[in-house]
C-alpha cells in the first residue's frame, strides 16, 4: 500500500485536513517522550558508574541472541511462544508504523528499499503480523483474566495486583492493530469502489476482513472511516510510547539496551566500586549500596527493564520455600521507589536508606546467590550484584546478622568459619589407613609439586566432608598427578565472604591465599569444592588455570586412565544434582554426569530440574550458619524433587550440597530410602585398581547397605 | 550522657582448644586467639545506643598490656569516641579488687555519668563492676538487661532474675551496671571499620598518671591468689536411645515423667 501511495491520490487525500493535526500530535508526542526519557534518565546520571562500553562485538553477540533471538523466552513454552510472535511482529511492525505516522504529514512518503515488489511484500507481511499481535493480545488477555499463570500473583506484602496494568497495556495494543488495519482497510475499500485494482488480497488478515465488511460503506463514511482510524492510531502509538515508561512495558524501549549493556562475565562479581583498585579500596568511605543513588547506572536500567514476568521468582529456591525474598520484587520496589522519587515535575531524589524502606535486612540476606533468577531472565537482568553491594552496604554499617558474626570473626582470626586451629586443617590427610595408601605431601619451599589440591574449609575440617577430601586425593593420585596442598597455609577461599558483602575480609584471605599458591610453584589447581573454584577461577588474579574435580575425573575417563568396575548393585537410580558454582555459574554440565555414564550398570535419571534449572540445596559456605526465616528448607524440596524422579542415590559435586541434602533427607524422613554421595567419593569407589583402597572398600559397603536395606 | 565501659581481652572460646600447660600452672596460650569478653561487647554495643539516643560519647577502658589495645581499636570501629589503655608494670598479679582501685583511679579523673562492664569476663569472677561500685560509693545493679534513660538523672533498669524473669529498678546517676549478653544486637566491626581507626592515638595511662601506689595493686596488694587449674573427669555420657522411633518416643516419655520433667 505504501508503495503505491501516488497511485491512490484520492484517497490519502483524505488526511489532508489532519496535517496540521497531525504535525502537532506529532511534535506533542515526540516532545513529551522525550521529556520523560529525559527525567527518567536523571536518576542513571546520579547513579554510580558502571564501565559497561567494551567488548562491542561480545555486547553485539548478546543482542544478536537474546533480544533479537529471543533466546530465554522458549524456556517458557506458552508465555514465550507468545513473547516472539508479538516481538517477530513489533519488528516487522516497526518501519510501517514509521511510514504510518510520517503519512499523516507527508501523505507521498515512501519508507526507503520498501517501494515496487519489496514494498508489497512487506506489506503483506505487516498485515500478518498486525492481525498475528492482535491475536496474541486477545490470548494473552484472556490468560491474564482466566487462567492466570500463578507467577504474576502480587503477594500482599508487595502491593496490589499487576494484571489490570498488563490488561490495559494489552488492549491499548489491540486498538493500535485495529487502527492501523483500519485505516488501511478503509483505503483498500475506498480504491476499490474507485474502480483502482485491488490492493489488499492478504487472505484472512485483520484489514482483510475490514476491507471485507467496509465493501457496501459509502465513499464519504469511508473518508471519514480512514481519517478516524487514523487518528486513533496516532494518538493510540503516541499515548503508549509516553505511557510505557511508567509501568512494565517500559522494557520495548530499554531491552536493546539492557541487553546490549548487559553482565559478560559469568561466576563474577562486581568490585566495591568500578574505577577503585583493591589496593585504593581504603580510600572509599561507604561500600555498597544504601540509597538508590548507589546503585549503578545499569543495576537503574535494570529495574526500568523488569517485564514483570515473574519468571526469576518462579526459579528462585529462597521464594520456593517461604523466604521474605522474591528476585522480581527487588526490581518493581526499585522500579516504584525511582518513579516516586525521581518524578516529572520537581525535585528528585530523597537520599533515605533503602533497607527498612523499601528492602529487609531479612530479604538481602535470604539469597544463596545461585543465579536461578538471573539464569531465566529474558532481559538479562542482574540480581547477584545487587544483592551483593546491598550486603556490602549493611556490612558496612554493622548490620550482620548474630549468627554470622561468630563466623566472620573466626575467618578473620583464623582463616576459617568454625574457629579451629590452622594447624589442623590438613589433619584429614593424616587419618592412618588413608595415609599408607595415599599419602598427600605439604608443599613448602622445599616440597614442590605440579598441582596444588585447594581443600578448603569445610573438606579440612568437617568430619563428613574430609571423605570427599581423601577420595579428590586419591583419585588424583590414581591419575598419576604430582600433587600436594598447602595444609596449614591455606585459608577459606573467602567466596561466600565475599558474596556476603565482607569484601576487606576476602581481601585479606585472598591475598594470603595467593601468596601461598605462588610460593608453592605449582603450575594447576585442583579443587573439589565448587565455591572454592568459582572464587580461584573468577575472583582471584593470577593464579594458575583452575580445575574442578569432575573435570579431572572425566578428563581420565576420556584418556582411558579411569576405568570403572560396574556397580555392584545394579537397583538403585542415581539422579545428579548440579551444584550452582559449578553448573550455572561456570556451566560444568557434561563432565560430571559424563562421569556417571561411564560406570557400568549406573541408571541414571533427571530431575525436571537438572542443568541450568537446577535448584539450589540452600546455599554454602556462611549460608549454613545464616538462620533464615522459612517454612521449609530448601534441600528438603531438592530431596523430594529426586524422589519424583524415582531416584534413590543423590549425585552431587559440592561439600556444601552434601551437609544440606544429607540433612534434609533425615528432615524429609527419608533416611534409609534416599543416599547422598560425591561424585569424587563415587568416582573414587568404583575406580577399578589393582587392589582397593581400605577407605574405598569401606565406603562402598557402607552406601550400599544405606541404599540396600531400605 | 559521658559513658565509661570497662572491657577485657580473653581467649576467645569459640576459635580455641583450651588445654592446660604441662605445669599445670595456666591454660597453654601459645596459639590462642583473643577476643574482647563478649558481654563487653554488648556493653559497648548499649552504650552506643543510649549515645545515639540522648546525646554523649563512649570511652571504653581497659586495663593491660599492649596487645590489649587490639580490642580498643576494634570497639572505636564500632562507634566509642575514645579508647584509653592502662598499663602499668605494677599492676601485674591484680586481684578482683587490684582492678577495680586501678579503674577507681581513672574514673575519679574523669567526669563519667553511667559506667558498665560487662557481666563477667569469660577467664573471671564478676567482681569488678561491684567492687569498683563500692570503692566509687555508686550505687550498682548486676545482669541488666535494659536500660532507659529518665528525666532528672535517672535510669529505669530491668534486671535478669531467675528463670528468665525481669525485674524493673529504678537507679540514680552516676551509677555502674554490668550488662548482661542478649540486652541488644551488637553491631558487626569488620577489618575496613578497624583499619579506618588503625592510626587513631590511644592515650596510656600508668600508675604515676593514676596516683596510684604500687602496693594497692599488682600481687603485692593481691588477697585473692590462684593456685590451681585443673580439668574435671569427664562424666558418664549422655545415653542414647536406639530403638525404633515410635519406642524411643514411648521411653523417653517415660523418663520424662520419672525425672519429673513433666508432671
Amino acid at each position: 500500500m505504501v508503495g503505491c501511495i501516488e497511485s491512490v491520490g484520492p484517497v490519502t487525500s483524505w488526511l489532508v485536513p489532519g496535517r496540521a493535526l497531525f504535525l502537532s500530535i506529532h511534535l506533542l508526542g515526540l516532545a513529551c517522550f522525550g521529556y520523560i526519557v529525559a527525567r527518567r534518565l536523571v536518576p542513571l546520571i546520579r547513579a554510580e558508574r558502571d564501565p559497561r562500553f567494551d567488548r562491542p562485538l561480545a555486547r553485539l553477540g548478546k543482542v544478536l541472541k537474546f533480544w533479537l533471538g529471543q533466546w530465554k523466552h522458549p524456556r517458557y513454552k506458552t508465555a514465550g511462544f507468545l513473547h516472539i510472535l508479538i516481538f517477530a511482529g513489533f519488528i516487522l511492525l516497526a518501519a510501517r508504523a514509521f511510514t504510518v505516522l510520517i503519512v499523516g504529514v507527508s501523505e507521498n512518503f515512501v519508507m526507503p528499499g520498501l517501494s515496487g515488489e519489496a514494498g508489497h511484500l512487506y506489506e503483506a507481511a505487516t498485515d500478518y503480523a498486525a492481525t498475528v499481535v492482535f491475536l496474541c493480545m486477545v490470548f494473552a488477555i484472556v490468560r491474564r483474566l482466566v487462567f492466570k499463570p500463578a507467577r504474576y500473583a502480587v503477594p500482599a506484602q508487595y502491593g496490589k495486583s499487576h494484571t489490570p496494568d498488563a490488561v490495559f497495556l494489552l488492549v491499548l495494543i489491540a486498538i493500535l492493530m485495529v487502527a492501523d488495519s483500519l485505516f488501511e482497510a478503509a483505503r483498500a475499500a475506498g480504491q476499490a469502489q474507485q474502480g483502482q485494482p485491488i490492493e489488499l488480497t492478504t487472505i484472512l488478515s485483520l484489514p482483510w476482513a475490514f476491507r471485507a465488511s467496509l465493501a457496501s460503506v459509502s465513499l464519504p463514511v469511508l473518508g471519514r472511516l480512514y481519517f478516524g482510524a487514523y487518528l486513533l492510531h496516532e494518538v493510540t502509538f503516541y499515548f503508549l510510547l509516553c505511557y510505557r515508561p511508567f509501568g512494565i512495558q517500559f522494557h520495548v524501549e530499554t531491552s536493546l539496551f539492557n541487553i546490549y549493556f548487559a553482565k559478560l562475565d559469568k561466576g563474577t562479581l562486581k568490585p566495591v566500586r568500578w574505577g577503585v583498585s583493591d589496593e585504593n579500596l581504603a580510600e572509599v568511605k561507604s561500600f555498597g549500596v544504601k540509597k538508590f543513588e548507589d546503585f549503578t547506572w545499569k543495576h537503574i536500567l535494570d529495574f526500568y527493564s523488569c517485564a514483570d514476568c515473574g519468571r526469576c521468582s518462579d526459579n528462585c529456591p529462597a521464594n520456593a520455600v517461604g523466604r521474605p525474598l522474591s528476585p522480581r520484587f527487588i526490581s518493581i520496589k526499585a522500579r516504584d521507589y525511582a518513579f516516586q522519587h525521581y518524578p516529572m515535575f520537581g525535585p528528585s531524589g530523597n537520599g533515605k536508606p533503602l533497607i527498612g524502606t523499601i528492602y529487609s535486612d531479612d530479604e538481602v540476606w535470604s539469597c544463596t546467590t545461585c543465579g536461578a533468577c538471573e539464569e531465566e531472565c529474558p532481559l538479562l537482568v542482574e540480581y547477584i550484584d545487587k544483592i551483593v553491594d546491598l550486603r556490602r552496604g549493611l556490612v558496612d554499617d554493622g548490620n550482620v546478622p548474630q549468627s554470622l558474626q561468630k563466623p566472620l570473626k573466626a575467618l578473620e582470626s583464623r582463616g576459617n568459619p568454625y574457629g579451629k586451629m590452622e594447624k589442623k586443617r590438613a589433619e584429614w590427610a593424616s587419618a592412618k589407613e588413608f595415609q599408607q595408601t595415599c599419602p598427600v605431601k605439604t608443599l613448602d619451599a622445599k616440597n614442590g609439586a605440579d598441582t596444588l589440591y585447594f581443600v578448603d574449609s569445610i573438606t579440612s575440617y568437617d568430619d563428613r566432608m574430609q571423605s570427599i577430601g581423601r577420595a579428590a586425593a586419591r583419585i588424583l593420585d590414581h591419575v598419576g598427578e604430582d600433587f600436594g596442598i598447602l595444609g596449614a597455609a591455606e585459608k577459606d577461599s573467602g567466596h561466600e565472604v565475599r558474596r556476603f558483602g565482607e569484601e576487606t575480609l576476602f581481601l585479606s584471605l585472598r591475598d594470603h591465599n595467593v601468596d601461598a599458591i605462588k610460593a608453592s610453584g605449582v603450575k594447576r589447581i585442583v579443587t573439589a569444592d565448587p565455591h572454592a573454584y568459582n572464587a580461584l577461577k573468577h575472583d582471584y588474579k593470577d593464579v594458575p588455570p583452575v580445575e574442578h574435580i569432575s573435570q579431572v575425573i572425566a578428563r581420565g575417563v576420556r584418556s582411558g586412565k579411569i576405568r570403572f568396575k560396574p556397580l555392584a548393585d545394579g537397583k538403585n537410580v542415581y539422579t545428579y544434582h548440579d551444584p550452582c558454582y559449578l553448573g550455572r555459574h561456570n556451566e560444568v554440565y557434561d563432565d560430571p554426569r559424563a562421569v556417571l555414564d561411564a560406570i557400568p550398570h549406573l541408571k541414571r535419571v533427571e530431575m525436571s530440574r537438572c542443568s541450568d534449572r537446577s535448584f539450589c540445596c540452600g546455599g554454602g559456605g556462611l549460608m549454613l550458619f545464616y538462620e533464615p526465616k522459612e517454612d521449609q528448607r530448601m534441600g528438603v524440596k531438592r530431596v523430594q524433587m529426586a524422589a519424583e524422579a524415582g531416584a534413590n542415590v543423590i549425585v552431587t559435586a559440592c561439600p556444601f550440597c552434601m551437609v544440606n541434602i544429607e540433612d534434609a533427607i533425615k528432615v524429609a524422613g527419608l533416611e534409609g530410602k534416599m543416599s547422598a554421595i560425591d561424585l569424587a567419593e563415587l568416582a573414587d569407589q568404583q575406580i577399578a585398581r589393582q587392589s582397593l583402597p581400605i577407605e574405598a572398600a569401606r565406603a562402598t559397603a557402607i552406601h550400599q547397605e544405606c541404599v540396600v536395606g531400605r | 550522657m559521658e559513658i565509661l565501659v570497662c572491657v577485657r581481652r580473653v581467649p576467645d572460646t569459640s576459635e580455641n582448644e583450651i588445654a592446660l600447660n604441662s605445669a599445670g600452672s595456666d591454660i597453654e596460650r601459645d596459639e590462642l586467639v583473643y577476643s574482647i569478653n563478649e558481654p563487653d561487647n554488648y556493653a559497648v554495643e548499649e552504650a552506643l545506643q543510649i549515645a545515639a539516643r540522648v546525646g554523649g560519647t563512649v570511652t571504653v577502658v581497659t586495663v593491660g598490656g599492649e596487645d590489649d589495645e587490639e580490642i580498643l581499636r576494634r570497639q572505636m570501629a564500632m562507634g566509642a569516641n575514645h579508647g584509653v589503655l592502662i598499663t602499668d608494670g605494677s599492676f601485674a598479679g591484680s586481684d578482683g579488687r587490684g582492678i577495680a582501685t586501678i579503674l577507681k583511679a581513672f574514673v575519679q579523673k574523669g567526669k563519667y555519668d553511667l559506667i558498665m562492664t560487662g557481666v563477667q569476663a569469660e577467664d573471671g569472677a564478676a567482681q569488678v563492676g561491684g567492687m569498683l561500685a563500692a570503692l566509687l560509693d555508686y550505687p550498682f545493679a548486676s545482669l541488666v538487661n535494659s536500660i532507659e534513660v529518665l528525666e532528672g538523672g535517672k535510669l529505669k533498669i530491668s534486671r535478669e532474675i531467675e528463670s528468665g524473669n525481669k525485674e524493673m529498678n529504678e537507679i540514680d546517676l552516676p551509677c555502674v551496671l554490668s550488662i548482661q549478653t542478649g540486652i541488644n544486637e551488637p553491631r558487626y566491626v569488620g577489618m575496613k571499620g578497624i583499619r579506618a581507626v588503625a592510626s587513631v592515638p590511644i592515650p596510656t595511662y600508668g600508675a604515676a598518671d593514676l596516683g596510684l601506689e604500687a602496693s594497692k595493686v599488682g600481687t603485692a596488694a593481691a588477697k585473692v591468689k590462684r593456685v590451681d587449674y585443673f580439668v574435671p573427669t569427664a562424666g558418664r555420657g549422655a545415653e542414647m536411645l536406639r530403638g525404633k522411633r515410635e519406642e524411643n518416643i514411648d521411653k523417653l516419655l517415660e523418663l520424662f515423667a520419672r525425672k519429673g520433667v513433666m508432671k
